[in-house]
């Protein structure tokens, strides 16, 4: 709200009435309201539901006891979970690497400091489809385009079939992923060092503190909060993630489910595959704990790390 | 630097700068390499593919029969005019709603605003993709399954929330004077919104529009879910199952790829100024 908001015409102690608000609002409100928070809700309600013939009957916490407990869902739920915070992990990588890249870029007076922002931000902007492919076929030991690259630098020794081990299927893709959403920090990172005042780095300088170490002194403590706030939008992208591993691996999140992150087990246990029945009730389940995970991630951030991480007004 | 280091300062600045750039273009050359070698393998025969998938195309290796094979068998056009339908009309939707609650959010007093722009704003923070279910029983419900206009509602009501956020930050900045001297000329508020405010947040207009269009474009989840018939699906989807079909036609899928990047990469170059403008008065706010 601006403190200099407008007085209505005529305010006199009882305003007339704006029926232009609601005209304003009405639109965005509604479809938010019904094809996001409804649906939303409504996920989160069928999760203490189960269908038996046609009948959806109360069920309370039972769907997350089958899935925590249940041979059933068990396995499979902890292995998505804790697939999916080893690829959150790996996917972290991205922003030691994006902070380094922005600090280069942010150096002052950099020649083609546009042109390389412009081409390390690239890859974002592609989908999942051309990404997981596209590394596929790079990958792939039959068209030996890796072997013969890493031969080219005297390693060749260290190629595997990346995708297709079990051991390294998943660093890998996650490996891909800080490939392609290394320019979000980066990008990020340049912009709050760009952002940060001069008579900042001179006061330190004239205290003698310069090059690596204003680095790491001055300038990396000021974009902390940006860090925080990538991190959590990581976070909360990795636990709904799903493209990149059903691109490349397909729905089974192969090989031997090592992949598998919650993404892909809603995908499945919502819709069934092979031989599995598709189950709207545990699939919501699935996406309650997905929710509630996110959820606790949030807060975590916005009541502990964000008041720690203090903005400062420039 | 110190005066009295002179000239070793100098070399030692200059040695640093070379540094700089040495890792800035090895790392570009990283981020760059995987798009620029599938598209020039998309460019050549199959042989050529693999014989020397690291050469460029040339005469002797120049190929088109990839394009040929997608053109032939993916309905394509059908994809891509979907796509476009999709992304278009979300984004028409999102701007004009967003706009619209942003001005409401950012003019008026009233008692329920501030709660009204914190509803509005979970959104950001809570993927859509949790309500996957709800969604589906609600298309379901209403017989959208297998229409765009299931797609465009959920994109609109995805995209509503960082759009709100980022129009409200703007709406604040427009001089209540300049409002104000509107009204008093005897503008109604609808004018004074579409005559005053919107034609001076444009440029953020225009970031939001860049940067709510590129998710929208690559999705790949809810096509599969709500739109997966043959009528109705989108090039992500389409260029998904043409490749899962055609996994041994390498020609095939190269191109396919390519047909991907293409137009990523020329929209990125009409607006990347926009999008990264956006992006960075995005963070320092």
């Amino acid at each position: 709200m601006t403190a200099s908001a407008p007085p209505p015409v005529g305010a006199a102690a009882r305003r007339p009435p704006r029926p232009h608000i609601i005209v304003f609002l009405a639109p965005a409100l509604l479809v938010y309201t019904a094809v996001m928070i409804v649906p939303l809700l409504e996920t989160l309600r069928l999760s203490l539901f189960i269908s038996v013939k046609n009948e959806t009957v109360f069920r309370g916490l039972a769907n997350f006891g089958t899935l925590f407990f249940d041979d059933r869902y068990a396995h499979a739920f902890w292995n998505a979970l804790r697939n999916n915070i080893f690829f959150f992990i790996i996917q972290m990588l991205q922003n030691p690497i994006g902070i380094g890249l922005a600090a280069l870029l942010a150096l002052p007076r950099l020649r083609a400091s546009a042109f390389y922002r412009t081409a390390i931000f690239l890859p974002t902007l592609l989908s999942f489809v051309i990404v997981g492919f596209g590394w596929k076929l790079i990958l792939s030991p039959l068209w030996g385009v890796a072997p013969s690259l890493l031969g080219d630098v005297g390693l060749k020794f260290l190629f595997a079939p990346y995708l297709g081990r079990e051991s390294s299927a998943l660093t890998t893709l996650g490996l891909i992923s800080v490939w392609q959403y290394v320019g979000v920090p980066m990008m990020l990172c340049y912009a709050a060092l760009i952002a940060i005042p001069d008579e900042i780095i001179d006061a330190a300088e004239v205290d003698g503190i310069i090059g690596i170490e204003q680095f790491f002194k001055v300038k990396l403590p000021l974009i902390w909060p940006t860090v925080g706030m990538i991190s959590i939008l990581t976070f909360v992208g990795n636990f709904n993630a799903f493209d990149l591993v059903y691109v490349t691996q397909g729905a089974l999140a192969g090989p031997n489910y090592s992949t598998d992150i919650l993404g892909t087990l809603l995908y499945r246990t919502f819709f069934g595959y092979q031989l599995q029945l598709g189950d709207p009730n545990m699939g919501a389940a699935v996406a309650t704990m997905m929710f509630l995970i996110i959820l606790a991630g949030v807060c975590v951030y916005l009541f502990a790390l964000q008041r720690r991480l203090n903005r400062y007004q420039f | 630097m110190r005066c009295s280091a002179g000239s070793t300062a100098i070399n030692s600045k200059l040695a640093r700068r070379f540094a700089a750039h040495a890792v800035l273009i090895g790392y570009t050359a990283v981020a760059l390499w995987p798009v620029l070698f599938i598209l020039a393998n998309s460019f050549k025969s199959r042989r050529a593919i693999f014989a020397a998938p690291l050469a460029l195309p040339g005469p002797g290796s120049f190929d088109l029969v990839g394009y040929t094979t997608v053109l032939r068998g993916g309905s394509f056009g059908t994809y891509f005019a979907n796509s476009l339908i999709v992304t278009l009309a979300s984004l028409a939707g999102i701007i004009a709603f967003g706009s619209m609650a942003a001005f409401a959010l950012a003019e008026y007093r009233f008692r329920l605003n501030t709660l009204t722009g914190l509803y509005l704003m979970l959104g950001i923070m809570i993927p859509i993709r949790l309500g996957t279910i709800g969604i589906l029983e609600l298309m379901v419900g209403t017989h959208l399954v297998n229409t765009l206009a299931a797609l465009i509602l959920v994109y609109i009501a995805s995209g509503l929330p960082i759009a709100v956020f980022v129009l409200t930050e703007f709406m604040r900045t427009i001089s209540d004077d300049l409002k104000n001297a509107g009204r008093i000329d005897g503008l109604s508020e609808y004018e004074i919104f579409g005559w005053l405010a919107l034609p001076l947040v444009r440029p953020a207009l225009s970031t939001v529009a860049v940067f709510t269009m590129i998710p929208i474009w690559n999705d790949l989840w809810f096509p599969l879910i709500l739109a997966p018939g043959e009528s109705t699906k989108t090039v992500t989807l389409g260029a998904q199952q043409f490749i899962g079909q055609y996994v041994t036609d390498w020609n095939a899928v190269l191109a396919a790829l390519s047909l991907g990047i293409l137009p990523v990469i020329m929209l990125y170059v009409l607006f990347s100024k926009n999008l990264i403008r956006g992006i960075s008065s995005g963070a320092i706010k």
